[in-house]
């Protein structure tokens, strides 16, 4: 499983991480979160190395269409119907170093906003053509892309007439297991964005604004798809100035 | 003054109840794309280590099971080793991968990993801490990912001398980080709010 790179491997500490950031726990506007927030404080915990320490995943794992959506659910000469785009951008870590090896896996709605789920119950068609989900992991400069097709809004039961923005939704492993991150990337310019109560669980809006993938037209491809720009930070690791030695167990 | 020049993380957005999709398509019927889930198998005839299952389920404030959730558990080899790059004391077991991820069946909630015995790791004073398996937890309504920790009945003395079992001030909630063992299976259920409320980590 584990994948060796050309560098020395890094064993600091996570920075703490910033929970006025993050969301917190209860947020009734979302009303699941209700009972499933804990009640007590946190148990804080300078990260061991039972923390600093996660799995990293071989590129082997990937499969060829595993990053292509549009293609890796379609029957043999068909495609996912709806607005072709690429999605791509670096995984980087709070210091802005990129994140090498990082498993990226992405899940999402169809063009309609129809899920490919037992569960699901929306009367958008499901296409018969798409899946949902891929994942790909970064190489040395933290990148990643993949193919898709735009999602769209899609009505869930939380208040009368709530909607989601369109949404591709993210999983990223960094290096180690207390930079575990599960996140929603929003469409630039979509007013859903700020009528959505899973998006106001996010107290300040400069951090909603780092969940909002801009148009890329550089990365456009003339007569076949849009490029959006989705960067990822993941929590940075302390330097090991003057850290106990691990080794000296 | 000079700045720091930090980045800020990427602010966590919950799971969602579709998470599957994602993370275990072949579990919600979606085949063909990936040969199987990522994380159902952490062990193979070659592992080193006593043979463990550890299963149970997770439930709401309401005392329901969660039967929509994503579990996912990091542990150290019977060595005491982990396996990834940033394990500096020596080479884990090759054949045990040390991550698992399995969702909670819809059914029932229950979820359960085949797994092994981890041995013992240092904490960064060099004390030992007691054998354990980190625990991460999403689902819809879970804004942020939950950490939390299963430590082994049969260590009560490790346990007691644990550096994080002892941090806990309350002391009845240790037994919350506890599992019940039954022979090979050890059970171990996650409250998320209430008065068996587990104990979550900010790590």
């Amino acid at each position: 499983m584990s994948e060796l790179f050309n560098r020395k491997p890094e064993t600091g500490a996570f920075f703490a991480r910033d929970r006025a950031w993050h969301p917190p726990a209860f947020t009734p506007g979302y009303k699941t979160s209700v009972l499933r927030s804990p009640q007590r404080a946190l148990l804080s915990l300078d990260g061991t190395i039972s923390e600093i320490t996660g799995p990293v995943f071989g590129h082997s794992m990937i499969g060829e269409l595993d990053n292509d959506l549009i293609l890796n659910y379609a029957r043999p000469g068909e495609s996912a119907i709806g607005e072709r785009i690429i999605v791509h951008g670096r995984v980087l870590d709070e210091r802005a170093k990129p994140v090498a090896g990082a498993l990226v896996e992405f899940w999402q709605a169809n063009a309609g906003g129809r899920y490919r789920h037992k569960k699901e119950t929306y009367l958008a068609a499901i296409d018969p053509n798409f899946g949902g989900c891929g994942r790909a992991i970064t190489d040395e400069e933290g990148r990643y892309h993949f193919r898709t097709i735009r999602p769209g809004a899609y009505p869930w039961p939380n208040g009368v007439n709530d909607w989601r923005p369109a949404h591709i939704h993210f999983s990223i492993f960094g290096h180690g297991f207390a930079q575990r991150l599960i996140t929603q990337m929003y469409f630039e310019g979509d007013p859903m964005i700020w009528k959505c109560p899973i998006v106001g669980t996010i107290p300040d809006k400069a951090a909603i604004e780092q969940l909002i993938a801009p148009l890329d037209w550089g990365n456009t491809i003339p007569m076949d798809s849009r490029a959006y720009k989705f960067d990822i930070v993941l929590r940075g690791r302390r330097s090991t100035m003057f850290e106990n030695r691990l080794e000296g167990n | 003054m000079q700045e720091l020049g930090y980045l800020k993380e990427t602010p966590s957005q919950t799971a969602g109840p579709y998470v599957h999709i994602g993370l275990t398509p072949n579990f919600c019927d979606i085949t063909g794309v990936y040969d199987s889930d990522l994380g159902t198998a952490m062990l193979n005839d070659k592992t080193l280590g006593e043979r463990i299952t550890v299963t149970g389920r997770i439930f709401d404030g309401a005392g329901a099971p969660v039967r929509d959730a994503v579990v996912e558990i990091w542990q150290a080899d019977s060595a005491g080793l982990y396996n990834s790059p940033s394990e500096m004391r020596g080479a884990a077991d090759p054949n045990f991968s040390g991550w698992g991820r399995c969702p909670t069946r819809a059914e029932d909630g229950v979820y359960s990993f085949e797994t092994i015995k981890p041995g013992r790791v240092p904490f960064k004073d060099g004390r030992r801490q007691a054998p354990h398996i980190s625990v991460w937890i999403v689902a819809r309504g879970i804004n942020i990912g939950l950490h939390t920790r299963m430590y082994f009945p049969e260590e009560a003395e490790a346990n007691a001398a644990d550096p994080l079992l002892s941090r806990i001030e309350h002391r009845e909630r240790v037994s919350t980080m506890i599992a019940t063992r039954d022979g090979a299976t050890c059970h171990f259920d996650v409250h998320l709010q209430g008065p068996k409320e587990s104990v979550f980590l900010d790590i």
